[in-house]
C-alpha cells in the first residue's frame, strides 16, 4: 500500500495494524460492492496472514457473503481491488478453493456425490478430458478425508444437511488449493459434521494453507480460528482473535443489537 | 411397408425425431435451471420475426428466417425490460404480456399477407406442415442411395438435421461447464467458468433448435418438446448423464409414435381422416410424462427422508 493511502486511511480515522506484505494470501483494498442504490459492502480493507484461520463475524446483511463473492469475482465490484498472493486473481485462481452456502444450490441436482467431487478437478480435467483412474482416487481420498467415502454413489438429494456440506468441502480438497474461501460451513450443520469440518480445516491450517471463513457462531470463534474480521457494511476491525474479539469491538459490529448478556456469555478479554 | 411409407411417412418421421431431439437435448439444462418456460417463450416471439422476414424477402430460406427471428427476439428483450421498468410490473408479467402480444401480432400479420403460395399461416405457425413433407422423388428404399432422388428432399430434412446435429456437438462439447454452472453457478465462476457466456449460449441454441424446429413441426411440438422429454427422463434417473439419453429416446418415441398414431390411429376406432400429427406428437410426450410420474423409479425423491 502507498503512503498516500495510509495517509488517507489514517485522516479517515482508521488504523492500518501493518502495512499489508505484498504476497499476502488475500488483501483487498477499498472493495465496495453494491446491490442496486446501497453499497453491501464499503471500502472495506482487509489482509489476510499466511497460513492463518480467519473468521468473518458480522449481524445478518453485514455483506459476509459479499465480500467473499466480490474476492472470488463472482459479483462484480464498483470500486477497490483484490490480490491473491500478491497478484491479480485472474492469474491464480487454482490457488483459491470456493465452498459457497449449502442453501444456494439444488440438492435435487440428477447427480452423484463422487460427480460433485470431480467438479472440483475440473481446471485439471477442461472440456473433454476422460476421468481417469487416478482421479478418481484423488476425489475418493477427498470424500474420505471428510468421511464421506461410503457415500460416494449416492445421489446428492439423499444426503442430511451435514452430509452436504462435507460433500461441498471434499470437493474444495479436489481443488488442491493454498486459499480456502469458505461461506457460512457450519450452518445448520448436526454436531459430527462440525467436528469433522473443522478437523479439516485445521489439518488445512498444519499443511501451511490459509482457511477464510463466513461464520456466525460468536460462541466458537475463539476456538476455531486465530484472526478475525469484524464487518458491518464497513470493516470494523481485523487482527488476531485474541486481541480484536473483543465485547468492545463486537459492540460496535452489531451496534448494540447484540444483547450485553450474549457478550457476556463469550467471557472475552476485557476490550 | 414399402415404397408409399419411403415417400410419404419417412420423410415427415425424421423430421419430427430430429425436431424433437434438437429440442429436448437443450431442455434438459433449461428445465434444472428453472428456465424451462424460456422454449414456450422463444416460439411465441419469433413468429411475427418469421413473418416479417417473409414479407421482406418473399422465401422461406433458413437465413432470413433466422434472422427476423433473432430481430423479433432482440425486440422482445427491449420490450420487456421497458415495461418492466416503466411500468413497475413484475418480470413474470411482463414477459406474459410481450410473448403473447407479440405472437398475436404475428398471427394478425400472418392473416393479413398473402403467404398461399408457401407454407406460412395461422395453422402451419401452431401445427406445422409435417404431414405435407413429403419426399416426392422418392420411389422406394433404394432412393436413399439416387442422388437425384436424395437432392429432391424436402428442405427441412437437412435444415433440421444440421441444427440437431450442431445442437448435439455443442452439448458435448461445453458438457462440463454447462453441468458445473447448472449445479453451482458460483462456484462455476470461482474456476474462471465463464458462466454469463455459457447460459447465453445455452438459451441460444435452444432458440436456434426452436426456429428451425418451428418451421416444420410448428410451435405445439417446440413448447412439449423443451419440457416433456426432459422432465420424464428426469423421473426415470438420478445422474445427468443418463437423463440426457432418456430424453433423447422420449424425444424420438414420442415423435414416431406420434406420427404414426395420427395416421392410423383414427383408422383404428373407425375413423376417417388423419388427426394432426403434430398435435399427436406433443399429446404422446405428454403421455410419457404422465406415464413417468406415475412409474418412474426416481419419481419419489422428493420429501424423501435424507441420508437415514
Amino acid at each position: 500500500m502507498t503512503g498516500r493511502a495510509v495517509e488517507v486511511a489514517a485522516q479517515d480515522g482508521r488504523i492500518l495494524q501493518q502495512p499489508p506484505a505484498d504476497d499476502s494470501p488475500l488483501a483487498v483494498r477499498g472493495l465496495t460492492v453494491s446491490y442496486g442504490d446501497k453499497p453491501a459492502i464499503f471500502s472495506v480493507d482487509a489482509v489476510v496472514p499466511p497460513e492463518s484461520m480467519m473468521a468473518i463475524v458480522g449481524p445478518n446483511g453485514a455483506g459476509k457473503s459479499t465480500l467473499l463473492k466480490a474476492v472470488l469475482g463472482i459479483v462484480e465490484p464498483l470500486s477497490g481491488t483484490v490480490s491473491v498472493y500478491g497478484e491479480p486473481l485472474a492469474k491464480v485462481q487454482e490457488r483459491v478453493a470456493y465452498v459457497p452456502q449449502r442453501a444456494s444450490v439444488d440438492w435435487d441436482f440428477p447427480t452423484r456425490v463422487i460427480d460433485v467431487v470431480l467438479m472440483g478437478l475440473y481446471r485439471e480435467l477442461g472440456l473433454l478430458g476422460w476421468v481417469t483412474g487416478r482421479q478418481r482416487k484423488t476425489a475418493k481420498a477427498c470424500l474420505e478425508r471428510v468421511g464421506m467415502a461410503e457415500f460416494a454413489n449416492r445421489q446428492i438429494g439423499q444426503l442430511s444437511g451435514g452430509q452436504q456440506q462435507r460433500v461441498f468441502l471434499a470437493r474444495a480438497l479436489a481443488q488442491d488449493a493454498d486459499l480456502y474461501l469458505l461461506d457460512e460451513p457450519f450452518a445448520g450443520v448436526d454436531a459430527a459434521t462440525e467436528k469433522a469440518i473443522i478437523d479439516v480445516l485445521k489439518s488445512l491450517k498444519a499443511d501451511m494453507k490459509t482457511v477464510v471463513c463466513v461464520h456466525h457462531d460468536l460462541a466458537t470463534v475463539s476456538d476455531y480460528f486465530d484472526h478475525v474480521l469484524l464487518i458491518n457494511v464497513r470493516k470494523i476491525a481485523e487482527g488476531p482473535v485474541a486481541t480484536t474479539f473483543t465485547a468492545e469491538n463486537l459492540q460496535r459490529t452489531y451496534g448494540g443489537r447484540l444483547a450485553t448478556t450474549h457478550i457476556d456469555e463469550l467471557r472475552l478479554p476485557a476490550g | 411397408m414399402g415404397s408409399e411409407f419411403v415417400q410419404l411417412s419417412l420423410t415427415p418421421i425424421l423430421i419430427g425425431v430430429l425436431a424433437s431431439i434438437a429440442c429436448a437435448l437443450p431442455g434438459n439444462f433449461l428445465i434444472l435451471r428453472r428456465q424451462a418456460l424460456i422454449g414456450d417463450a422463444i416460439s411465441h416471439v419469433v413468429l411475427p420475426g418469421i413473418v416479417v422476414a417473409f414479407l421482406i424477402t418473399g422465401t422461406v430460406a433458413s437465413v432470413p428466417m433466422m434472422l427476423g427471428a433473432a430481430g423479433a427476439a432482440i425486440i422482445a428483450v427491449i420490450l420487456i425490460e421497458a415495461i418492466k421498468r416503466l411500468g413497475r410490473i413484475e418480470p413474470g408479467a411482463a414477459m406474459g404480456v410481450v410473448f403473447t402480444s407479440m405472437f398475436a401480432g404475428g398471427v394478425l400479420l400472418l392473416e393479413q399477407s398473402d403467404t398461399s403460395n408457401v407454407h406460412l399461416d395461422v395453422e402451419h405457425a401452431l401445427m406445422g406442415n409435417l404431414e405435407s413433407l413429403i419426399w416426392f422423388a422418392a420411389e422406394d428404399w433404394s432412393s436413399l442411395v439416387d442422388p437425384a432422388a436424395l437432392a429432391a428432399l424436402p428442405a427441412e430434412l437437412p435444415r433440421i438435421a444440421v441444427v440437431c446435429a450442431l445442437v448435439a456437438v455443442l452439448t458435448y462439447l461445453f458438457w462440463r461447464p454447462l453441468k458445473i454452472s447448472t449445479f453451482d453457478e458460483g462456484f462455476a465462476r470461482s474456476m474462471g467458468i465463464p458462466t454469463t457466456f455459457i447460459s447465453i449460449g445455452l438459451v441460444i441454441a435452444a432458440a436456434v433448435a426452436a426456429v428451425a424446429a418451428f418451421d416444420a413441426v410448428g410451435s405445439i411440438i417446440v413448447i412439449a418438446m423443451f419440457i416433456c422429454p426432459p422432465a420424464a427422463a428426469r423421473l426415470m434417473t438420478n445422474q445427468l448423464e443418463v437423463q440426457l439419453v432418456w430424453s433423447v429416446v422420449f424425444a424420438v418415441l414420442s415423435a414416431v409414435l406420434g406420427y404414426v398414431f395420427a395416421g392410423y390411429g383414427p383408422l383404428w376406432f373407425g375413423g376417417e381422416n388423419a388427426v394432426s400429427a403434430a398435435g399427436m406428437i406433443a399429446t404422446v410426450s405428454g403421455i410419457i410424462l404422465g406415464l413417468a410420474c406415475l412409474f418412474g423409479p426416481q419419481r419419489k425423491r422428493i420429501g424423501e427422508a435424507a441420508g437415514l
